[in-house]
């Protein structure tokens, strides 16, 4: 026990819910948790959205947020139990021996002060040292986390400094008092992949050099490999498998831990022949209004019935290409070509038959579906806006339609609100395929879902253009997706095309400079990658 | 029955409320005991058996002239309240699918009403206007359809950016579709709460101009009105006009205790989800 | 109206090098201009709307009865003859001078008469405040620091009934029973100009009551939404994760972002307050402005009706944009830009 940091037990969290029309109930979201962490040691907690993660990781430093209820178990922190310690005894440690580090730092923040004064606040005000003393430290941890300007960082307001520093900053914050333990609350997850190499690392190397332990949370387990000792997988509240990160990594001994470190299959051969061009894209330039020019001159290929995968970073302009390809953002220069024809650059000039053959999914199933429509409507809309078709035949189809996409009909009646979110994904499809399309523009349709149950969606995709011939334009940003589904591949950056071409061409050396930095930021399921790419990226810093 | 139930105690009070004025509104003429503007006895008797509610400045039956007075007044508010809404709904609505220069002429315009109370609007508006109902109740109408107009634009704006939309806006979707398929359903629930909403003040502003004089005209019977012809009984302790008063605000209270429970159900249903 | 937060900033105008090195100052200005220019439009829809609506007013000044020839030489005693924007600029242009026109009514000027019942509108409004603007914010951060628990329930209960009150029910209802049955208010509430302070303030105390209770609900539970919209921000959470206290969390966190919501509540209010205060004269016969175009309205005399139109509107838009220029200067994002 003496050597225990932190030592919880049996952990029940308890919340109540509102479902609209019924009666509150309450409901268990952890249910009887229990794991330690010695000093100095990193403890990964992952799993999917609502697995509870974050959860337990605030209940560490005896918080519940919103209507979140600790009702059962107990958390020894040096010895004391501080779910049964005083409120202003809690208050004593949170800041000073127990930090925290949200996921939104821009949000965490607060924007009417200083990040100096925020970040020394509670080191000072719990008494840990004199205001000098903690600035020193401050501009010292600043210099550790590679924060530009050290000095004079401090003196800047939240909205001055970009999300990546935002992050780093939050990490100085939590770092100042000197704590026994911090919790990282997915503190990485917000960014881009390049930018969330540089900011976890920055995380490890101060975590090293101050000594202090971590829970460390997130969905990513290729990240919570590269800095923790010892990871616990959680689903639905439960503890799954628990030990070592080299265990977990490399022996898992549970199905779902096991499915979860798979490194994602490929899932599709490239195909060979790539000459028939379905949609061609040609020195298109872009702007929003009329200063903001968002793509410049940018030019590609989709053959038919095969996958084009548009890969970049937020800001890289693969969605606003999407856009101008539907016509939602018409060019401002340049030529989009389908099925031998040119389309029109505006939406509302284009003829139906166009509309009908060129379809999307989203990102967000969520809203990407009107919450009042049942399953019906939804696919049932295409089929009678494009084919005219009601009554017997158009259920007939909707219920068809259902059996591609593996449910159902008894999902016929159905309000999006009662579906998963794999479920909600493969009814978008489901809509997008009523319109019997020669294209599928699919906009990141994975990245917002768990990884099981994306990989379905991508297993899904992959067997409905055998069937039925049809061309995806894949946007994403998560190289593995595009590695198992791509046969061409165009990289984007700061609106402008940096590589494109088939999938074994794109992914092989000679590299570009940005293609190089992406393929060596994309965290690998693998111990120590964090350090191996970190080094090459010095040595090749020193080369040059 | 179900949401009967599911309601606090102050929402039943607010329906109970809102039950019995529309109750004897509708029913004024089978159970009032009096006529609107029969005369029956002395000037501001009080309350007995035979007028409950005593005798008003002319000695008429106070409560015949209340259940009277509810119809026009529940009635006129209404009418204005469903014209403002409609008009008000249907131009935001188109504002925000349209966006562009509709937008910004329609936004700007109703910027522009917004910007002159509204009653000093309606006071300058009905003194250059014939004293008719139906020019009331388009005044009132258009005055408050620029309240709408505001909320509905900031639904509307919140809904029209959601990937659905865009994607019936991809299928090719007319506009009719977009605003009463698309958005109309979603943005129902906080419609509803202001509606009541508006309609309370509907019921205050009428009161309001009737108490003015440039409301309802007598010898109709309205609430305001009844006021404004009662006041001068306050100074001699009769409280005769405290009656209508308190019934105009029984009503605006009973619809807005009703109004509150739905603000708070549609916003429990936005706030319900956290990272949990 | 109030919309800081919604509209875009300010491009670079012609002097770009100055406004894009001071877009707080442009964006002030900004408002400002808007300010007039709405000003503007106002006093031309005031002017036109009666202009373009039927009737003659020369016709009604005098009555059905009139001769044509009576008719005719009202209108040009009226000066109704010349074209509607010469005699809109010639109006405009005596607006600016401080001149109004003279009553049809009376042949008075009307600029004497504003001149005398404004101060005494501004009085009561000012009074009506003093009062009610710490009472609402006080309230409201009593009603959030008790949040869904009992206190918070009944203020919200009793708030929401105050708003269904017409003016006028609660007016009648104080005049009754403190200056009739129990005697220890005044009853009409009359001043005149060489009256003493305490006396005019002793005169003032119900309608002031009256529209103290009209306008505190309102505002308590704008101020009230306001805290608790700043209260569920993700930087509260860190500053209770910080071990901060209440007070602390309150007075350095919540309270510098709190600042510019409910100065735009209190400045709403207010703008609320004068216009509320037409009702409030009428009730209590209190010489104000609001009795002098209610009174113009009911017999149309068109001079008055448009000169009160503009006050109350000129009154209800500088609260609204005084309003915005303090939420843009609270805001800490504006105040120190990129």
């Amino acid at each position: 026990m003496s050597d225990k940091l932190l030592n919880v037990k049996n952990l029940r969290i308890e919340a109540t819910v509102y479902p609209p029309g019924e009666t509150p109930k309450d409901i268990v979201i952890v249910h009887g948790v229990s794991f330690t962490l010695e000093k100095g040691k990193v403890l990964g907690l992952i799993g999917e959205s609502g697995a509870g993660k974050s959860t337990i990781g605030l209940a560490s430093m005896a918080y519940g947020r919103g209507g979140c209820r600790i009702t059962g178990g107990t958390a020894h922190f040096n010895g004391e139990d501080i779910l049964a310690s005083s409120k202003s005894r809690v208050r004593g440690l949170r800041g000073s021996k127990i930090c925290y580090v949200a996921q939104s730092a821009a949000a965490a923040f607060n924007p009417a002060h200083r990040l100096g004064d925020q970040i020394v606040e509670a080191t000072v005000l719990h008494g840990v040292s004199s205001r000098a003393e903690a600035m020193e430290r401050a501009d010292h941890l600043f210099d550790i986390l590679g924060l530009p300007n050290p000095k004079e960082f401090g003196q800047r307001y939240p909205h001055q400094v970009s999300g990546g520093q935002l992050q780093r900053a939050m990490t100085a914050m939590a770092l100042c008092s000197q704590p026994d333990l911090i919790v990282f609350d997915e503190p990485t997850t917000a960014l881009d992949v390049t930018t969330q190499i540089d900011v976890l690392a920055a995380i490890k190397h101060a975590i090293e050099e101050t000594g202090t332990a971590a829970l460390y949370i997130t969905h990513d387990l290729a990240v919570v490999a590269q800095v923790s000792d010892d990871i616990m997988v959680l689903r639905h509240g439960k503890t799954i498998e628990y030990g070592p990160v080299a265990q977990i990594i490399e022996t898992p001994q549970e199905e779902y831990t096991r499915e979860l470190v798979s490194v994602r299959s490929n899932i599709k051969s490239e195909a060979e022949d790539q000459s028939k061009p379905l949609l061609t894209i040609e020195n298109i330039d872009a702007a929003y209004g009329n200063s903001l020019q968002v793509l410049f001159d940018v030019s590609f290929h989709l053959p038919k019935g095969q996958t084009l995968a548009v890969v970049g970073e937020s800001g890289s302009g693969k969605s606003t290409t999407a856009r101008v390809i539907t016509g939602l953002l018409p060019q401002r220069s340049g030529r989009v070509t389908f099925d031998g024809r040119d389309l029109a650059p505006k939406l509302a000039d284009r003829p139906r038959e166009d509309l009908r053959d060129l379809q999307m999914i989203y990102q967000m199933a969520d809203v990407a579906m009107n919450p009042r429509h049942t399953v019906r409507d939804i696919i049932g809309r295409p089929l009678s806006f494009y084919f005219g078709l009601r009554g017997r035949e158009k259920e007939k189809r909707v219920i068809e339609l259902l059996d591609q996409i593996e449910m159902g009909e008894s999902f016929i009646d159905r309000y999006p609100a009662e579906l998963s979110g794999g479920q909600k994904q493969r009814v978008c499809i489901a809509r997008s395929l009523a319109a019997d399309p020669k294209l599928i523009i699919c906009d990141e349709p994975t990245s917002a879902l768990d990884p099981l149950v994306a990989e379905d969606i991508l297993k899904l995709l992959m067997s409905l253009q055998k069937e039925t011939q049809v061309s995806y334009l894949f946007i994403t940003h998560d190289i593995a997706t595009v590695r198992a589904i791509a046969d061409s591949i165009a990289v984007m950056y700061q609106g402008r095309l940096v590589r494109f071409g088939p999938k074994s061409q794109v992914l092989s050396p000679p590299f570009d400079d940005y293609t190089d930095l992406l393929l060596k930021s994309v965290p690998e399921m693998e111990l120590g990658w964090l350090e191996k790419a970190l080094s090459d990226r010095k040595m090749e810093a020193a080369g040059n | 029955m179900q949401m009967i139930k599911a309601m606090p105690w102050s929402a039943r009070i607010g329906l109970l409320g809102v039950f019995i004025f529309l109750f004897s509104a509708v029913f004024a003429d089978v159970l009032a005991p009096y006529g609107e503007r029969e005369i029956v006895g002395d000037v501001w008797e009080p309350s007995s058996a035979k007028y409950l509610m005593g005798t008003d400045n002319l000695g008429r039956d106070l409560l015949s002239r209340m259940m009277y007075g509810a119809q026009t007044t529940i009635f006129i508010s209404a009418a204005a309240s469903v014209l403002s809404f409609s008009l008000g709904i249907f131009l935001s609505f188109l504002a925000a699918v349209m966006r562009g220069w509709t937008d910004q002429v329609l936004s700007r315009l109703n910027d522009l009403m917004m910007a002159i109370p509204t009653l000093i609007f309606a006071l300058v508006v009905l003194a250059a206007l014939p004293q008719e109902l139906w020019i009331l109740v388009l005044v009132m109408a258009l005055i408050d359809s620029t309240r709408v107009f505001r909320l509905g634009r900031a639904v509307a704006v919140d809904i029209v950016v959601m990937d659905y939309v865009e994607a019936a806006r991809l299928r090719g979707e007319g506009r009719m579709w977009i605003i009463f398929r698309e958005i109309l359903p979603n943005a129902l629930s906080p419609l509803l709460a202001e509606f009541g909403l508006r309609f309370a003040f509907a019921v205050l502003f009428l009161s309001s101009l009737s108490f003015l004089g440039l409301g309802i005209q007598p010898p109709e019977a309205d609430w305001g009105g009844m006021v404004k012809d009662n006041k001068d009984g306050i100074i001699f302790g009769v409280p005769a006009a405290l009656i209508p008063g308190g019934a105009i605000a029984a009503l605006a209270i009973s619809v807005n205790l009703i109004v509150d429970w739905l603000l708070n159900r549609t916003s429990s249903l936005k706030g319900g989800r956290g990272d949990v | 109206m109030s919309n800081a937060n919604t509209s875009p900033p300010a491009g670079p105008g012609p002097a770009g090098g100055f406004f894009s090195s001071n877009p707080l100052l442009a964006l002030i200005l900004q408002r400002i201009l808007l300010g007039f220019v709405l000003l503007l439009a106002i006093s031309a829809l005031l002017f036109m709307g009666i202009e373009f609506l039927p009737g003659d007013f020369a016709q009604s000044y005098l009555g059905q009865s009139a001769t044509p020839e009576a008719v005719a030489n009202i209108r040009k005693e009226l000066g109704l003859n010349a074209p509607v924007h010469e005699r809109y600029l010639s109006w405009l242009g005596g607006v600016l001078q401080g001149d109004f026109g003279t009553s049809w009514a009376n042949k008075a000027s009307v600029s004497e008469q504003i001149g005398k019942r404004l101060g005494n509108t501004l009085f009561l409004a000012f009074w009506a405040a003093v009062v009610s603007v710490p009472l609402a914010i006080g309230l409201g951060m009593i009603a959030v620091h008790y949040r869904n628990r009992f206190i918070d329930r009944l203020i919200n209960v009793v708030s929401l009934g105050a708003i269904s009150l017409p003016e006028f029910f609660t007016g009648y209802l104080l005049i009754l029973f403190f200056a009739v049955n129990w005697g220890v208010a005044v009853f009409p509430s009359t001043v005149f100009a060489d009256m003493a302070f305490t006396d005019r303030l002793a005169a003032i105390v119900l309608p002031c009551a009256t529209l103290v209770l009209v306008v505190l609900a309102h505002m308590m539970r704008m101020t009230r939404a306001a805290i608790l919209n700043i209260m569920s921000s993700a930087y509260i959470e860190t500053a209770e994760l910080k071990g901060l206290d209440a007070f602390r969390i309150i007075a350095k966190h919540a309270a510098p972002n709190a600042i510019a919501p409910i100065i735009n509540v209190v400045a709403l209010n207010l703008a609320y307050l004068v216009v509320g205060v037409v009702v409030v004269e009428v009730i209590f016969v209190y010489p104000g402005m609001g009795q002098y175009l209610v009174d113009a309205v009911t017999i149309r005399d068109m001079p008055v009706v448009q000169a009160c139109g503009l006050v109350f509107a000129a009154v209800y838009i500088i609260l609204n944009m005084i309003a915005d220029v303090l939420g843009i200067l609270a805001n800490p994002r504006l105040r120190h830009p990129k």
